[in-house]
């Protein structure tokens, strides 16, 4: 990453002019336009936008599942992924699940088998070890999912609206849970939504996105001080002003 | 404070008593039996109902000399021994099938030039009806059980293969993302990730397997009749010889009998799998 020019701490995730184009000809679609982007160590970034905007084509291409028509992505350290379905393997229990994280990392049988038990217990919900995800409401196969990539041992966390399909109360306990897991480990974490207060709530920053192409049009730092709730003034506050900006960019395609 | 909430929403979103169906046990087996012990009874008054009304009468029997004629037949070693022989011929047939639908299978459904190669080739000798392999299979072995085994393994081989594939295609897209995220590559991806998610799918091959392999065995049993070796097939041939119907009929039931218990061990497989995944 020598033709980066970042002059502050290293990021762990660098996009430098990153487009990103599907199809060919007529027909193509360019999902991804010139985004740059730096996310600092232990940054909380939120990435927000309407439909269209390539917000997950952005995380595909971070988790190297997906390579970018042109420009550069640069990542430095391991990946983990959750996405809106936790994705847990349903022939495994939840403990099973977060033990082939740890058998994939290259971890000892004793070593899987405590490691686990403490992983369940970070996301609390240590007396599930046993059940297997059907057997889960969606937010425990939310929490599985995020112990699950926490044992992954990685360095960047990517969330791609890991919580929308849950009903509001459930959400908001997982944003403490989030919260109160990503503090103490340094982890980055880049976080896809389009609910806004969601991505006030959570976020160090919070980057707005246009749609077709996903080009970043402003960012937004949050000062607000944590703990946050998503109910308080200030996040509502500049929820708003975020959401005004969105609607601007949405009302651009309907004309 | 939240973290009450939190423990509390968990409890409330589980069920509170795991319920495995209701009722006795007793109760439960009675009430999927009933309607089978009905069909039967159905089938044995209007068989009756045909006899009494002197169709064929001549040379077509009532449900009770036939079931005489079975409890007979039931009570010589041959048709045991008829049994034995036909059931290890499956066996076998069957087993070979496996092994090489599934590696034929697993090694296809991931190698693209191979797919390419074989994919189509694979359904079109499952489409192909399995007697057209009989002729082949004698010449290239001569009337004996190795003929008899070739045609079972090329009837149940393809569906096999078939199933494994389909299971690797529709394994979710997320659940290989997750896995490869995970650090799992190739052989581990296979093993940890692609192999059981399709597992159902390969159940539902296997199933579909075995029953053309029960057409090709009976079928290749009627036609290739060899010395010294009863087998279901040669007792049919042999009735049929004799114009003996109740003989005839008494080996249909044994090989409808055995034909659905072999059916009911890949369902209640397949009921498992089913069940541990969550898909009922």
């Amino acid at each position: 990453m020598s033709d980066t020019t970042i002059t502050e701490a290293p990021a762990t995730v660098t996009l430098t002019g990153v487009s990103k184009v599907y199809g060919r000809g007529a027909t193509a679609v360019r999902a991804l336009d010139q985004v740059t982007l730096s996310v600092a160590p232990g940054e909380f970034t939120c990435l927000i936008g309407a439909s269209g905007c390539g917000k997950s084509t952005l995380l595909s291409l971070v988790a190297d599942l997906e390579q970018p028509t042109s420009g550069k992505v640069g990542v430095g350290g391991r990946v983990a992924l959750m996405f809106q379905e936790a994705g847990l393997f349903p022939w495994l229990t939840a403990a099973g699940n977060v033990e082939l994280a740890l058998r994939a990392g290259g971890l000892g049988r004793a070593e899987r088998k405590q490691r686990t038990v403490e992983l369940l217990e970070t996301v609390q919900l240590g007396g599930f070890g046993a059940k297997r995800p059907h057997e889960l409401s969606g937010g425990m196969r939310q929490r599985v999912a995020l112990a699950r990539a926490l044992a992954q041992d990685a360095d960047v966390l990517l969330m791609d609206e890991p919580f929308g399909a849950l009903d509001a109360m459930t959400r908001d306990l997982l944003h403490d849970e989030l919260d109160r897991v990503t503090a103490g480990r340094n982890l980055t974490v880049l976080f896809v939504t389009h609910n806004v207060r969601e991505a006030v709530r959570l976020g160090d920053r919070v980057v707005l996105l246009s749609s077709r192409p996903g080009r970043i049009i402003k960012e937004y730092p949050v000062p607000i001080e944590r703990p946050r709730r998503i109910d308080s003034a200030p996040v509502a506050e500049l929820a708003g002003e975020i959401t005004d900006r969105l609607r601007a960019e949405v009302g651009r395609h309907g004309k | 404070m939240a973290n009450d909430v939190l423990i509390g929403l968990d409890a409330l979103d589980q069920s509170p008593a795991e319920r495995r169906g209701s009722g006795q046990l007793g109760s439960r087996i009675w009430r999927g039996t009933w309607p089978k012990l009905a069909a039967i009874a159905l089938v044995l008054i209007v068989w009756e109902l045909l006899f009494l009304a002197g169709w064929k009468h001549f040379i077509f029997p009532g449900p009770a000399a036939t079931l005489a004629d079975l409890g007979d037949q039931a009570k010589t070693m041959l048709l045991w021994r008829a049994i034995g022989i036909t059931m290890m011929r499956a066996l076998i047939g069957f087993g070979l099938a496996l092994v090489i639908g599934t590696v034929v299978g697993a090694l296809t459904a991931r190698i693209a030039p191979l797919r390419a190669a074989i994919g189509s080739m694979i359904t079109a000798l499952q489409t192909m009806p399995t007697l057209v392999w009989l002729p082949f299979a004698i010449i290239l072995y001569g009337p004996n059980t190795s003929a008899i085994i070739f045609v079972i393994v090329l009837a149940a081989a393809p569906s096999i293969a078939n199933g494994l594939i389909a299971g690797v295609d529709y394994t979710p897209p997320q659940l290989l993302k997750a896995g490869k995220l995970m650090g799992l590559r190739r052989v581990s991806l296979y093993r940890h990730v692609i192999m059981p998610a399709s597992l159902p799918t390969y159940v539902t091959g296997l199933k579909q397997g075995w029953a053309f392999a029960w057409h090709g065995l009976l079928a290749g049993e009627l036609l290739v009749l060899i010395a010294n070796e009863p087998s279901l097939g040669v007792l049919l041939n042999s009735d049929q010889e004799q114009q003996d119907m109740a003989g005839v009929i008494s080996i249909m039931i044994v090989i409808l009998i055995l034909g659905i218990l072999v059916d009911t061990l890949f369902g209640r497989a397949n009921n498992a799998i089913r069940r541990r995944w969550g898909l009922t």
